[in-house]
């Protein structure tokens, strides 16, 4: 009987192995306790994204609490809209007119990094190219056809297509496989690239702002489990002595 | 004093009658093993379960503009709310692990049979009042699964001939899944079910307590009454409601026995629950789906469609019959031949570990099955996938039609007059 529970617990990873997805994601690697970078993903949210994409489910206040910046440095330098400091991060853009300028109004990001992923949100942020054919003249790998600009054009530049022959379902079919850099951005492929995982790092935050606690609250409440469960199976072997 | 205080009590309500007779000199067999700690478990999550949806429910709104908000306001703005939220998220998925494992403890140690059918009965009903629960609740955070999840699984109903489309618009209330579905969901999920779950344990234990708990050689531990030598009586004293009517063999009293036991069950079991909670509660979008973190839109359908995992296999065996209606009486069938194996199973001997070998390969195969239909039906389907849950569809009622038959004659090895260690 144990053999055979055995066995079957040692099929399960066999079977758990799904698909990958179909686009391969970069690592972003990043780091919710890295509060330096976690203010600089802020400000760039609050200069680039925040003009068309909300995080309405999310405060200024708690933000900035939870990421280390004061409260009235924040209000001062990250609030542009004159909201109260207490107010969810939202925007005023009118969501008939945004889905006529983009052909679908512009998603909302508190939860973005829950829908997607940290990594999707990077590789997504570096992977905008030069495309013509498209109405804002860029395109991108992980999302194509994206109905968004290349908001941060200025930093990184404009990158380059790099096109590669693939091979598809027996077809041989030219694919967007990288993008290069046109280097005329105000950042370096390296520094382009720290705030792209600035970014991702930041929205990581946003979608779950309790998760730093959630860990330092869940090693204690283990700790105390364990002991508590060593003095349990005491307790236990203590009384099943009249049992056996 | 003490004493005064429980005799006042006592003259007007049976409280140390119930105390003794159904739990510190309730006879428990004395050999249960790891087995036999879900259905205390079961019971620990309902109650988490209960405690924690009630605190959800204070900052919760039940309507189609301010569901998913109230989620993220629970989860931002309400002190230690991402706690609550967590402990009865994943308590949801924590419950069909120990059901799904209590169910396969009596299967495999023939816990259903003659005198526990009822009581085996009652379980399912359970297990039916649970699923339901689980379903209305997947609802209210108002995601994008919860919506289009709800869609697929309301338009089963659809299926039914005659009255299918009446019937459904009278589960949504609408003619699509609504804020009305959502309230009536809401009201449902939180009152009337957890009412009905609460009331058929209850049942299910009573029932336990009159026929007495089987145990893992399936030997029965109450004999005919002046059968059993007075050397062979436990030591331990019984209420004299069981001892009156039988002479019981190998059993302790529940209480301190089985009390202290099962806690070392929850805090084994607390560890690894605390641990998805603390720092795992997504489970890898197994728990919480990364599309029900976006909420319900009725323009954009998901890319793919799934209900949360303890569905699954039960949603492949639907998808791998084509035809529709077919497909709903499959699924309804593989749930009600659940409920009808103390029936099916002809055999005299209830435990696995007398039973004949065939068995053992049926009831691996059954699991093999089990957890083929969940990885199927929780994931995209493909060509293989379909042909891999049809023949899986076919192996799960395999497993009964095969029980009835061998169970009739089977070989079985002799019982022992005792319980084993």
């Amino acid at each position: 009987m144990k053999k055979l529970v055995i066995g079957l617990f040692a099929l399960l990873p066999t079977l758990s192995m799904a698909a990958g997805p179909a686009m391969p994601l970069q690592e972003a690697n990043i780091d919710l306790t890295d509060q330096a970078s976690l203010q600089r993903g802020a400000k760039l949210f609050m200069n680039y994204c925040l003009g068309c994409h909300q995080m309405q489910y999310q405060r200024y206040e708690r933000t900035f609490r939870d990421i280390g910046i004061p409260t009235d440095i924040g209000q001062e330098s990250l609030i542009f809209d004159g909201s109260k400091v207490g107010s969810h991060i939202k925007n005023a853009m009118d969501k008939d007119d945004a889905a006529k300028w983009f052909g679908a109004a512009p998603p909302d990001l508190t939860l973005i990094s829950r829908v997607k992923s940290p990594d999707y949100i990077y590789t997504y942020l570096k992977s905008f190219y030069k495309d013509e054919s498209r109405p804002f003249g860029v395109n991108n790998i992980v999302f194509p056809s994206v109905g968004m600009p290349h908001v941060l054009q200025e930093l990184q530049g404009l990158p380059t297509p790099v096109v590669e022959e693939v091979e598809e379902h027996g077809k041989t079919v030219t694919k967007v496989v990288a993008t290069e850099t046109d280097g005329s951005g105000e950042m370096s492929v390296d520094e382009y690239d720290q705030a792209a995982r600035d970014l991702a790092n930041f929205m990581a935050y946003v979608g779950e702002p309790s998760r730093l606690d959630s860990e330092s609250l869940g090693i204690k409440v283990i700790g105390f489990l364990i002991i508590l469960f060593i003095f349990a199976f005491l307790l236990k072997k203590e009384y099943w002595r009249d049992v056996h | 004093m003490f004493g005064n205080i429980i005799n006042w009590i006592d003259e007007r309500i049976p409280m140390t009658r119930v105390w003794n007779m159904h739990i510190a000199q309730y006879p428990a067999p004395k050999n249960f093993n790891f087995w036999y700690f879900f259905g205390s478990l079961a019971m620990l999550v309902l109650v988490n379960q209960i405690v924690t949806g009630i605190w959800l429910t204070m900052n919760f709104v039940p309507s189609a503009e301010g569901a998913f908000a109230s989620v993220e306001y629970i989860m931002r703005d309400v002190e230690y709310g991402w706690l609550l939220r967590y402990l009865h998220s994943t308590g949801a998925s924590a419950f069909f692990v120990v059901v799904y494992l209590h169910m396969f403890r009596g299967m495999i140690y023939g816990s259903y049979q003659k005198p526990r059918e009822l009581l085996w009965l009652f379980g399912m009903f359970i297990f039916l009042a649970l699923m339901a629960e689980a379903f209305m609740g997947y609802l209210l955070p108002w995601g994008q699964m919860s919506f289009w999840g709800a869609q697929v699984i309301i338009s089963l109903f659809g299926a039914i001939p005659v009255i299918g489309d009446d019937l459904t618009l009278w589960i949504r209330g609408d003619y699509v899944i609504s804020g009305a579905t959502l309230n009536r969901f809401f009201a449902l999920h939180v009152i009337a079910l957890p009412l009905v779950l609460v009331i058929l344990v209850f049942l299910h234990i009573v029932a336990l307590h009159e026929v007495g708990s089987n145990n893992p050689d399936g030997v029965e531990i109450k004999r005919k009454k002046g059968t059993v030598a007075e050397e062979d009586k436990p030591k331990f004293k019984f209420h004299e409601y069981y001892t009156n009517k039988k002479d019981i063999v190998d059993a302790i009293p529940f209480h301190p026995y089985y009390t202290v036991k099962d806690i070392v069950g929850v805090v084994g079991f607390l560890i690894l629950f605390c641990y998805v909670v603390f720092f795992a509660p997504a489970m890898g979008g197994f728990f919480l789906e990364a599309p029900n973190f976006e909420a319900a839109n009725p323009l954009k359908t998901p890319e793919h469609i799934f209900p949360v995992w303890y569905f699954t296999p039960f949603y492949a065996i639907l998808r791998a019959i084509p035809d529709k209606l077919m497909g709903v009486i499959a699924m309804g069938a593989s749930i009600v031949v659940l409920a009808l194996l103390p029936w099916i199973d002809r055999g005299k001997v209830r435990s696995i570990r007398y039973r004949c070998g065939f068995h053992k390969l049926n009831i691996a195969q059954f699991v093999v099955t089990f957890v083929i239909l969940g990885w199927v039906g929780a994931t995209p389907q493909t060509d293989f996938k379909t042909i891999l849950s049809q023949i899986c569809t076919v192996t799960y009622f395999m497993f009964f039609v095969l029980l009835f038959f061998y169970s009739k004659n089977e070989k079985t090895k002799p019982l022992p007059e005792r319980l084993t260690k």
